[in-house]
């Protein structure tokens, strides 16, 4: 046990002494999540849009006025001619054209011909979507106002958007910095704490000692499980209360299956160290094998559900999609150990799996 | 010279494959004595330590480290020897007072036990003024002298220094060899493996190896002799490079 101490005593030493160690411990969950939470959003704030109003009429600028009083556009001016929507387009200073055509107004009271053209800038098709989808909004909301007398039959969609209302992106992203990062700091960075020993020549000193080798990676270890479940909670705490991301379900169960994920980032940074020679390949095996795959085919930017079938079955075997669903569903939906037992199996499995893998490895390498 | 041996080995192979880094050496070492692992690079002189300090298992033969066989004891081998490795071993980011402790902990020594081996320690090397200075910072010979007074810090019967003079002046290498003096003259063994010839000639005995096997083994003065040579350096060219044995 006294050997014990003296080794995290060290350990905490190296961390505290490094300024890149510290940084990355400390400064990344907290740019990520305010990042993440303030900078990347999918929803559109004040896009520039033009309008062409050929009728100028009450009704057309009732219209108008309806499309830009909302806080998903900024009206940035009139266009006289069809001439200049390429040129508007050009210069950037518009998403998103609005074409009122002749005698809007006069048709649309006779009932004859009722369009708008809506043409959009579609170098970003997701943003052009929105935006087309916005403004179909304020005419379907005009229609069914006008028509609220003359129309007998007529079915209206009351939707209710469940769990995040509002539809804040940063509900969404919270539990994936937390997968990302658990990854970073308790996998990346323990698998580098290994191979740098390894490089240095002290790890042989230690072997060389009368401390064991299960001693020596539980006691490299404990530094990196602390400050991960130090980085989650960091994340948690900003989370809920600088963007007020709900916390809906047991925060012990919610620390639970962090904890468990914090265990197997951290067995997968030991299997990479007994993988790898150098902290050079440490640090390569971790971004390929670890990071890549935590960001992209996690569900965490891409739904899993759209992704094609064949890296759909790979994501099966990415850790951080189970911890993700998970943790959705514990903080959005309230969810109890009852609803995500699937995905604590699934995550424990792997956990025990990365360790037999890397005491597997580390006695072929004594022999 | 007693006839005790502190370390005994008979028949040691370490096989890769089908090549044998360490290919049936025997020889045994007396308590006290200054015992020179000598050869050339990859002559097989650290595979032979790291099967002697039980960081690797031999393939065949016998050996056994101040009374523990190095097959089942290499726990308690561990315990009772010092080890100084090739590479630097102390923590370049910790202070000197730092890393005594850490390994003084390592080597389970009681809190009050470091402090007092702490201070001894500072003393005797006069670095009392540099124990808050982080090991970085430290000139390389004060290094070396301390990396090799920390393998020491539990009082092992016997160290094993592998090449602790690699890439390092000759003014600090003689140093280096006072400390290895002082100590051996308080009884405790010295295993050291070198590849500089000149160091040789410190040592109450050598062994020369040539790949993998033990070619020359006795005093300096009787391998002198026996190959007919002035100095080691003629030793070891008429060993390697002739192929003379005189096991």
């Amino acid at each position: 046990m006294k050997r014990f101490r003296a080794f995290v005593v060290k350990e905490f030493y190296h961390i505290l002494r490094d300024a890149r160690t510290l940084l990355i411990l400390i400064g990344m969950p907290i740019v990520q999540i305010l990042l993440f939470g303030y900078a990347i959003t999918n929803e559109i704030r004040e896009a520039p849009i033009k309008i062409l109003d050929h009728a100028k009429d009450a009704t057309s600028r009732e219209i108008t006025s309806k499309i830009v009083e909302t806080e998903y556009f900024a009206l940035s001016g009139y266009l006289k001619s069809e001439a200049d929507i390429e040129a508007a387009f050009h210069d950037g200073t518009t998403k998103m054209v609005v074409v009122f055509p002749q005698d809007f107004g006069k048709n649309y009271e006779n009932g004859i011909k009722r369009e708008v053209q809506l043409i959009a800038d579609a170098t970003d098709p997701n943003t052009a979507n929105s935006l087309v989808n916005y403004v179909e909004g304020v005419l379907a909301d005009f229609n069914l106002k006008a028509n609220l007398t003359s129309m007998p039959f007529q079915i209206n969609a009351i939707t209710r958007m469940r769990y995040n209302p509002l539809l804040e992106g940063v509900y969404y992203f919270v539990p994936g910095i937390i997968a990302i990062l658990l990854m970073l700091v308790s996998a990346m960075m323990t698998s580098i704490s290994i191979t740098r020993e390894k490089e240095l020549g002290t790890m042989e000193v230690l072997l060389a000692s009368p401390m064991s080798s299960g001693q020596i990676i539980i006691a490299k270890v404990i530094p990196y499980l602390i400050l991960s479940f130090l980085d989650a909670l960091i994340i948690l705490a900003l989370g809920k209360f600088v963007f007020e991301v709900p916390i809906a379900g047991s925060l012990a169960l919610l620390l639970g299956v962090t904890l468990l994920f914090i265990m197997l980032a951290l067995s997968l940074g030991i299997l990479i160290s007994t993988v790898a020679q150098t902290q050079q390949t440490a640090l390569l095996l971790s971004l390929m094998a670890l990071m890549l795959p935590t960001i992209m085919l996690s569900g965490f930017i891409f739904p899993v559900e759209s992704m094609p079938i064949p890296l759909q079955i790979i994501s099966n075997i990415v850790p951080a999609r189970w911890f993700i669903v998970a943790v959705k569903d514990i903080m959005l939906k309230g969810s109890g150990l009852f609803i995500i037992w699937k995905e604590v199996l699934i995550l424990c499995g792997f956990t025990l799996v990365f360790i037999a893998a890397s005491i597997r490895k580390f006695k072929v390498r004594l022999e | 010279m007693s006839n005790e041996t502190i370390v005994k080995v008979k028949n040691l192979v370490k096989a890769f494959g089908s090549f044998h880094a360490v290919d049936d050496i025997s020889f045994d070492v007396h308590p006290g004595e200054i015992f020179g692992f000598l050869g050339a690079n990859g002559a097989g002189k650290t595979t032979a330590i790291k099967m002697l300090i039980g960081l690797w298992r031999p393939t065949s033969g016998e050996a056994n480290i101040a009374g523990f066989d190095i097959y089942k004891d290499t726990e308690k081998i561990k315990k009772n020897i010092g080890y100084m490795s090739q590479k630097f071993s102390l923590y370049a980011d910790l202070t000197v007072r730092e890393n005594i402790r850490l390994f003084g902990g390592i080597y389970g020594l009681s809190r009050k036990h470091i402090i007092s081996k702490t201070d001894q320690l500072l003393h005797r090397l006069e670095l009392r003024s540099e124990a808050d200075t982080l090991i970085d910072d430290l000139p390389l010979g004060w290094k070396q002298k301390l990396a090799f007074s920390v393998a020491m810090i539990h009082e092992p019967k016997i160290v094993f220094l592998d090449e602790p003079t690699g890439g390092v002046d000759p003014i600090t290498r003689r140093q280096f060899w006072e400390l290895i003096y002082e100590t051996a003259s308080t009884g405790t063994t010295i295993f050291v493996t070198t590849h500089y010839m000149d160091e040789a000639e410190y040592c109450d005995r050598i062994s020369m190896m040539v790949s993998g096997k033990i070619a020359g083994l006795g005093t300096p003065n009787e391998l002198k002799t026996g190959f007919q040579s002035k100095n080691m350096d003629e030793v070891f060219i008429k060993i390697a490079r002739e192929g003379k044995t005189l096991a």
